[in-house]
């Protein structure tokens, strides 16, 4: 764009000869001004929809912001009380800790698996396209539903999957994977798992198409077996890549409250809380705004960090 | 997701325009002649029926009624975004829980302002619609809990609904078998698992606001006792209301605690033979003393049409007409709150007049507490799963959530 400026630009400059600057800086001017225009509606945008809520955001929490906010217009600042409260309620120790818990187990069953898969398919055999077809369904289900049918799947008593493991003896008595504080969260990742894979296998399977397939047939040639192959030529080939699924897999995963809330609510006992269902708690059921803001932001800080990761694993990429 | 709620700054030009996109539709200066009345009834045939009450009382008053439908865990943060904006509907229908968060700031009218005095009405039903002593929710219908049996398994058992905690405690034992359990529960930690602890704790003498008093620890333990004996199924942690039902509807309970609201997917299985009665209660001869639940229509505050609100006013007195109350609670299987009405719904649906009976006794879940509802609400439900799953004792959970609630109300000014 910038170029294509640059050159209608251009031409007059020499030509009015007598008094190039002025004219230069007319041009110049004029140009900055059609550049800003470009932009214009995208940084509006932004403007409106991420940076005014974001900051909103950090200011609410420090107001006291109640039901009452939204008659009176009132919400009296109160430093720090909000964060107070947030940081020394047990509670948010427990969601910060489950949080971690979820985010990493997640991301590391989500990406062995995908990328087991991904090295699978990458072999020729018929009927590949379908099942990998078919492997994408979880994805493809809203959060909501792959939740409520988990739900009905893990149940105790009447669950699938407990009938399938009694039915089998693999199990003596039921497990209770939803509730059981000591199930609960591992129920929760391992549903969570189901739903990644196949963004983690596209994702993958892409980046293993484009690994020359010389260097792969030099390897063997060399005698590395499928292990050796693997982490010394496919993986490091293959790094930019595994940086983008795992940063923008940490990212979707740590905010997920949809899931979690169809699954457990949260419970039993806490057991599943986690950052973003315990925001949702503070701010819609419990309607203190300023406190659920607190622990929003303590989110929002924590995703910004990846972000910048995401961006800069991003550039070296494309610059790659 | 929080930042739509936030309240738009007026003045900004880019704000002026979120707002328009948030709002879209909500005019500046309402049609005249235009009432809207916003509620959750989003499903049908309860949105048709409302369609054709409103209707009716639009023609009475001379006005056309537009109603507005929410789904109803959106209807709370879509009117506190209203009422930032000036732009609330004429008629709010508001869930009985969440009425205190828009009267107290002064955002509803009371309604004897509009010539609709609570005189005639039961203290139940008065309670129900107040915030703090004055009346602003006229009810057409509540409901509240009971107890369901299937009557086929009470009969082969040779066993008579249960009307004490220690019948109940015995009579689930004795339901329960191979894959059956004698009785379920709701035990989730939100709105539906407190909902139904809270008749254990108020029929014992319980109070929410003091849950660390040895009432409140008897009725925890009295319902974490039914699970240990293995008569309740462990899963109730995680059961809806609505899950409830499908279990009883499947068989794999006798008895099961839920609410009027539930006719109509019972209905739908004409094999199930089933009755309903009254909550246990700790002692015999004790009155039960179940939430109850519901919605009330509330006129919010109009100052700058207040010729409005007499409008509207005619219209909530038309809707929770005596009448009007019989019809709506027949169609829609909840219970009438005004006295004849309740007595003539008695005979007409003698199925569920167990309800009508529990109403009387009933309380509102925000008559002590009000606004702080919320806070109480997560500090119960978070000490019944703590109890039931075993992380705690009863006594344990409940003396958490007391400490709990009281630094939660502690941090808020």
């Amino acid at each position: 764009m910038t170029t294509a400026v640059d050159e209608t630009a251009q031409p007059p400059a020499p030509a009015a000869g007598e008094r190039p600057p002025r004219s230069r800086s007319g041009a110049g001017r004029r140009r900055v001004l059609a550049q800003w225009l470009f932009v214009a509606p995208a940084v509006l945008y932004m403007l409106m929809y991420f940076s005014f809520p974001l900051v909103r955001n950090v200011v609410m929490s420090f107001q006291s912001y109640t039901p009452a906010t939204y008659f009176t217009g009132e919400a009296p600042f109160t430093g720090l009380d909000n964060w107070r409260a947030v940081l020394s309620d047990e509670l948010f120790a427990a969601s910060l800790w489950h949080t971690l818990l979820f985010t990493l187990g997640s991301l590391a069953g989500q990406f062995v698996l995908g990328m087991a898969l991904a090295l699978f398919f990458q072999r020729r055999f018929p009927l590949s396209g379908l099942m990998r077809s078919l492997l994408l369904l979880p994805w493809l289900i809203p959060m909501v539903v792959a939740g409520t049918l988990w739900r009905r799947v893990l149940d105790q008593e009447t669950g699938v999957l407990n009938g399938a493991l009694q039915g089998l003896q693999l199990t003596d008595s039921a497990i209770p994977w939803l509730s059981s504080p000591d199930f609960a969260l591992l129920s929760v990742i391992l549903v969570n798992i189901w739903i990644g894979i196949p963004f983690n296998m596209v994702i993958l399977y892409g980046g293993l198409q484009e690994i020359p397939r010389e260097i792969r047939e030099a390897a063997v040639l060399d005698g590395a077996g499928f292990f050796r192959r693997f982490f010394s030529v496919t993986l490091p080939m293959l790094k930019p890549v595994v940086t983008v699924v795992l940063v923008l897999g940490f990212m979707s995963t740590v905010k997920i409250l949809d899931l979690i809330l169809a699954l457990t609510n949260g419970g039993p006992a806490h057991a599943t809380e986690t950052l973003g269902t315990h925001t949702y708690q503070l701010s819609f059921l419990q309607l203190d705004f300023g406190q659920g803001a607190v622990v929003g932001n303590i989110l929002i800080l924590v995703s910004m960090v990846f972000a910048v990761i995401y961006l800069r694993a991003n550039r070296e990429g494309v610059t790659r | 997701m929080r930042h739509r709620l936030s309240r738009p700054p007026r003045g900004a030009a880019a704000a002026a325009a979120a707002v328009a996109l948030v709002c879209a539709g909500c005019a500046a200066e309402p049609d005249p002649d235009v009432y809207t009345i916003m509620n959750s009834a989003t499903d049908e045939p309860y949105h048709s029926w409302d369609d054709e009450v409103m209707a009716e009382c639009g023609a009475q008053a001379g006005v056309e009624v537009r109603q507005q439908s929410v789904p109803a865990d959106q209807l709370v943060p879509k009117a506190l975004r209203m009422a930032s904006s000036h732009s609330l509907p004429d008629v709010l229908v508001l869930d009985g829980s969440d009425m205190p968060q828009f009267a107290d700031p002064g955002g509803l009218v009371p309604l004897a302002e509009l010539g609709m005095p609570p005189d005639e009405l039961s203290d139940g039903a008065r309670s129900f619609g107040s915030y703090d002593g004055t009346y602003y929710g006229a009810a057409r219908s509540v409901n509240s809990l009971g107890l369901f049996y299937n009557e086929d398994m009470l009969a082969d058992a040779g066993v008579e609904p249960p009307q004490t905690w220690d019948e109940l405690r015995e009579t689930a034992a004795e339901l329960t078998e191979g894959d059956r359990y004698g009785l379920a529960i709701s035990a989730l930690s939100t709105e539906d698992g407190v909902y139904q602890f809270l008749p254990w704790l108020w029929s014992n003498g319980g109070d929410e606001r003091r849950l660390d008093e040895p009432e409140a620890v008897e009725a925890l333990e009295f319902v974490s006792s039914l699970i240990d004996d293995g008569s309740a199924s462990r899963s109730a942690v995680n059961w809806t209301q609505a899950d409830v039902n499908d279990q009883f509807v499947a068989g794999n309970t006798a008895m099961m605690i839920n609410g009027p609201w539930q006719k109509p997917v019972l209905d739908e299985h004409p094999d199930v033979d089933w009755g309903v009665v009254e909550v246990p209660v700790p002692e015999e001869g004790a009155d039960p003393v179940a939430p109850i639940g519901g919605t009330t229509f509330t006129v919010p505050a109009n100052s700058r049409n207040p010729e409005r609100e007499q409008v509207a006013g005619e219209l909530v007195t038309c809707l929770t007409a005596s009448d009007a109350q019989l019809e709506w609670s027949t169609k829609a299987n909840n219970v009438p709150v005004a006295p004849q009405a309740a007595e003539e719904y008695r005979e007409q649906v003698p199925e569920l007049a167990a309800f009508a009976d529990q109403v009387e006794t009933a309380r509102s879940r925000t008559e002590h507490v009000g606004t702080d509802y919320s806070v109480y609400s997560q500090a119960i439900g978070t000490a019944v799963q703590a109890a039931l799953t075993g992380e705690a004792t009863p006594e344990q959970a409940l003396t958490r959530a007391q400490s709990q609630v009281e630094q939660e109300l502690r941090s808020r000014p």
